[in-house]
C-alpha cells in the first residue's frame, strides 16, 4: 500500500531512466535530505555531530569508493586504508606547499593523486584474480603505511610524525564549528553519491559489472578488461582519496599514519559487505551500522552499571563485533540493502493480504 | 662469505616459521575453498591456551575451569567420533552417563594434577589440542554449515569475523599480558661449521627445532593426505565438492577434520612462535606475514607453503641486510608482499598452485 506505484505512468524516456523512478522514493529522499541539511544542523547536539555523523558521512563516502571496486567490478581490495592515507597526505602537502589553492581544489587534487596510485596498484589485477589479488592489494596497504611513516618529506619533517590539518577556509569562509564541517562533508558526500549512482547505471558501470560477473565472457563481447578494471581502480581510488582527505581534515584534525592502518581497510570492507555489495544505499547502511556498533557496545556496560575493566571491555567488544558480523553474514549474505529491498516488496501490499 | 651464509641461513629458518602458519591456511583452502583469515587468531588462541594451562600465576578456580573446558572439549570430540563410528545405532542413555562421569573424572584428575604449579607440557599440549578440536567443531557448526554454498568472499569475510571473535575470546578468558612459554625446547644460540669459516655461523637452536618440526609436519601431512582413507576423502573434496558429496563423502565431517588439523598446525606454530617471542597478542599478526608466503607458493600447495616460506624468509633477511641501508629501515613489513606480487605477475596462481583454467 505504502509503496504502491500503480498510476505512476512513465510517458517519456527521461522519466523511464530516472534515478529514482518511484515517487515515494523521491519524496523520502527529499525528506531525508531536508532533515540532513536543515534539521540536523539546527537541532543535533555537538557530540552527535562530531562523534557520529561526521565519521559516518566520510566513511560512507569511502565505502562508496570501495563498493565501486569490490561490489561493482569484483576486484577485492584490502588496501583501502592505504589509499585513504594517500588522499590525506596528498591534501596535506598540497595545502601546505601551495597555500593559495582553494581547499576544494586541494581535495580534488588529492583524489587525483590517489587515483594515480590506485591505477599503479591496480595494474596487477590485469593478471591476478580472486584471493591472490586480495593479498596483493595488501602490498599497497603495507607499502603506503611504511612510506608515510618513514619518508619524512610527506610529513614535512615533523619530529613526531604527526601532522595537523590547516584551518578549513573556502572562498574566505571559515568552517570552524562542527555543524559547518558537517555541512561541508554532507555536501561532498551528496555529490559523490549522486555521481556514483549515475556512473554505475551508465555504460562504464555496466562494463564493470560485466567484468565482475565473468571477465572472460565480458572480454569476448567487446569490453576492454584493461580499461574497465583500471577505470574502476581509478574512480574508486579517487573517491577514497577524497574521503581520506576529509577524514583527516574534517574529522581527525591532526593525525599520524596509524590512523589509516589495515584495520581501517577491514572496517570499510565490513561496511560494504554488511551494507550490501553492489549497492550505493548499502554503503550508507553499512557505514551507519559499523560506526554505531562500537559506540553502542561502549555504552551498554555503563548503562547496565556493570563494572568492567577497560581491557576486558575492549576484548568483549571485539568478540561481539566478530559475532555480529558472522551473524549478519548468515542472516543475510547480500547485506542490509537486500533486506531493505525485501521490505519494500512487502510494503507494496501491506497491510492488505493481496 | 661467512656473514652472507649466516644471513641466508637465518632467513631460511625464519621462513620455516612463516611456513608453519601458512600450512594451516593451505589445508583449509584445499579442503573447503575457504580463505581462512582466522588462522593467525587460532595460533594465538592455541598458544594462549597452552601457556595458561601450564602457568602457575593464577588461582585454582581458573584451572578447574580449564580442566572442565578441556574435559568438555575432549568429551564432545568423543561423542562426535561415536556418532561417526555408529551412525545407525542411537547411543544408549547409560553410555552418555558413562561418558559424562568419565569426563568428570578426567576433569577432576586434571585439576588435581595441576595442583598449584600448572600442568606439565605432556598434559597441557594434548589439552590445548582438544580445545582446538572443540573450536573446529564449533566453527563448522555455527559458521560454515549455515554459510554453505555462499560466495567465497562471504566465507572470507566470515573468517575475519571469526578472527575478531577468537582474538577477543582468547584474551577475555586467558588474559592479555605477555607470557613466556617454556616447553624445554633449547633456545640458546650455537655456532655451526666453525671449521669451515672463521667464527662459524650463528644460529638459534629453537629455529632448528622449528625447522625439524615443520619437516615432520609436512611428512605427516603428506602421508595423511596420500595414504589414509580420510586423506583420500579430503583430496576428493578438494577436487570437487559436489562430486565428492555425490559419492557419499560427508562434507561436514571432512570440514571438521580439516579445521581440527589446521588447529593442530596452529598449535604447533603457536608453540614455536610462543617460545620465540613470548605468547602475546602480536602472535595473531603473524598471519599477515604468512599471507605473502601463501600466494607466493600457491594457495593449494603444501610444498608450496614451505618453499614459499623459505623464499620469503631469505628474501626478507637479504633485503633487510643489503637493501635497507639505502631506502630506510622497517621494510620487512611490505617487502614480502612486493616480492610475492612480482612473482604473481609472472605466475598468477603462485609457484606451485594449480593452474587456473577458465571456461565460459
Amino acid at each position: 500500500m505504502i509503496y504502491r506505484e500503480a498510476g505512476q505512468f512513465k510517458t517519456t524516456y527521461r522519466a523511464d531512466q530516472a534515478v529514482f523512478p518511484i515517487l515515494q522514493d523521491r519524496v523520502a529522499l527529499l525528506l531525508i535530505l531536508l532533515g540532513a541539511y536543515v534539521g540536523i544542523p539546527m537541532f543535533a547536539s555537538e557530540y552527535l555531530v562530531v562523534a557520529i555523523l561526521i565519521p559516518f558521512l566520510i566513511l560512507s563516502m569511502a565505502a562508496i569508493g570501495l563498493n565501486i571496486l569490490v561490489g561493482y567490478c569484483g576486484q577485492i581490495s584490502l588496501g583501502t586504508g592505504g589509499f585513504m592515507a594517500v588522499g590525506a597526505y596528498a591534501a596535506y602537502n598540497f595545502a601546505l606547499r601551495v597555500p593559495e589553492l582553494n581547499l576544494i581544489v586541494v581535495f580534488l587534487l588529492a583524489g587525483g593523486a590517489t587515483a594515480l596510485v590506485g591505477i599503479l596498484f591496480g595494474i596487477p589485477s590485469l593478471r591476478i584474480k580472486g584471493f591472490y589479488l586480495a593479498v596483493a592489494t595488501l602490498a599497497a596497504q603495507f607499502f603506503l603505511d611504511w612510506l608515510f611513516s618513514r619518508v619524512q618529506w610527506f610529513t614535512n619533517y615533523t619530529p613526531s610524525g604527526s601532522v595537523a590539518a590547516p584551518p578549513i577556509r573556502i572562498f574566505g569562509y571559515y568552517f570552524g564549528s562542527p555543524a559547518e564541517r558537517y555541512l561541508l562533508a554532507l555536501l561532498l558526500v551528496t555529490i559523490v553519491a549522486l555521481v556514483a549512482k549515475n556512473l554505475v547505471r551508465g555504460r562504464i558501470g555496466r562494463s564493470w559489472m560485466a567484468i565482475r560477473d565473468m571477465d572472460i565472457a565480458a572480454e569476448i563481447i567487446g569490453i576492454r578488461p584493461m580499461f574497465a578494471k583500471l577505470s574502476a581502480f581509478a574512480v574508486s581510488s579517487f573517491i577514497i582519496g577524497i574521503s581520506g582527505a576529509l577524514w583527516a581534515f574534517l574529522h581527525l584534525g591532526a593525525w599520524e599514519p596509524l590512523a589509516f592502518d589495515i584495520n581501517r581497510s577491514f572496517n570499510l570492507l565490513f561496511m560494504i559487505i554488511i551494507g550490501g555489495l553492489g549497492s550505493i544505499l548499502g554503503c550508507f547502511l553499512g557505514a551507519a551500522f559499523i560506526t554505531m556498533v562500537p559506540i553502542a557496545l561502549n555504552q551498554i556496560p555503563a548503562m547496565l552499571g556493570v563494572p568492567i575493566s577497560t581491557a576486558t571491555a575492549s576484548h568483549l567488544e571485539l568478540m561481539i563485533f566478530g559475532a555480529l558480523i558472522v551473524f549478519f553474514l548468515i542472516a543475510e549474505p547480500h547485506g542490509l540493502a537486500r533486506l531493505w529491498a525485501v521490505g519494500k516488496q512487502k510494503l507494496r501490499l501491506w497491510p492488505f493480504p493481496h | 662469505m661467512g656473514p652472507f651464509i649466516e644471513v641466508v641461513l637465518g632467513g631460511l629458518l625464519a621462513g620455516v616459521l612463516y611456513s608453519l602458519v601458512a600450512l594451516g591456511f593451505v589445508l583449509i583452502f584445499k579442503a573447503s575453498g575457504v580463505f581462512n583469515f582466522a588462522q593467525g587468531a587460532m595460533v594465538l588462541f592455541a598458544a594462549l591456551s597452552l601457556v595458561r594451562l601450564m602457568g602457575d600465576d593464577v588461582g585454582m578456580g581458573h584451572y578447574v575451569g580449564a580442566a572442565a573446558a578441556t574435559g568438555l572439549a575432549a568429551g564432545f570430540l568423543v561423542l562426535m567420533g561415536w556418532r561417526r563410528a555408529r551412525p545407525q545405532t542411537p547411543m544408549p542413555a547409560q553410555a552418555r552417563w558413562t561418558v559424562l562421569i568419565a569426563l568428570a573424572a578426567l576433569g577432576s584428575a586434571l585439576a588435581a594434577l595441576h595442583g598449584a604449579k600448572g600442568w606439565s607440557g605432556w598434559v597441557a599440549v594434548p589439552a590445548a589440542a582438544a580445545i582446538m578440536g572443540f573450536l573446529a567443531v564449533a566453527i563448522e557448526r555455527l559458521v560454515l554449515r549455515p554459510l554453505v554454498n555462499q560466495e567465497p568472499i562471504i566465507l572470507f569475510m566470515s573468517t575475519i569475523g571469526i578472527a575478531f571473535f577468537i582474538d577477543g575470546f582468547a584474551q577475555t578468558i586467558w588474559g592479555s599480558e605477555i607470557y613466556t612459554l617454556d616447553l624445554g625446547i633449547p633456545k640458546d644460540p650455537m655456532f655451526l661449521l666453525e671449521s669451515a669459516f672463521e667464527g662459524g655461523i650463528l644460529v638459534n637452536q629453537l629455529d632448528i627445532f622449528a625447522a625439524v618440526m615443520a619437516g615432520v609436519l609436512v611428512v605427516v601431512l603428506a602421508v595423511f593426505f596420500q595414504k589414509t582413507r580420510i586423506g583420500r576423502a579430503l583430496r576428493a573434496v578438494a577436487d570437487d565438492h559436489q562430486a565428492a558429496q555425490s559419492v557419499g563423502i560427508p562434507l561436514n565431517q571432512i570440514w571438521i577434520i580439516v579445521w581440527t588439523v589446521a588447529g593442530f598446525v596452529a598449535l604447533a606454530a603457536g608453540i614455536v612462535w610462543g617460545s620465540k617471542l613470548g605468547v602475546q597478542f602480536s602472535i595473531a599478526q603473524v598471519a599477515l606475514k604468512a599471507l605473502p608466503v601463501l600466494i607466493l607458493g600457491g594457495l593449494t600447495s603444501v610444498p608450496g607453503a614451505i618453499i614459499g616460506g623459505l623464499m620469503i624468509g631469505t628474501g626478507e633477511k637479504l633485503a633487510e641486510v643489503y637493501l635497507s641501508p639505502f631506502i630506510g629501515g622497517g621494510i620487512e613489513n611490505w617487502f614480502a608482499y612486493v616480492l610475492a606480487l612480482f612473482v604473481l605477475l609472472f605466475r598468477p596462481q603462485g609457484l606451485f598452485g594449480e593452474r587456473i583454467i577458465e571456461r565460459i
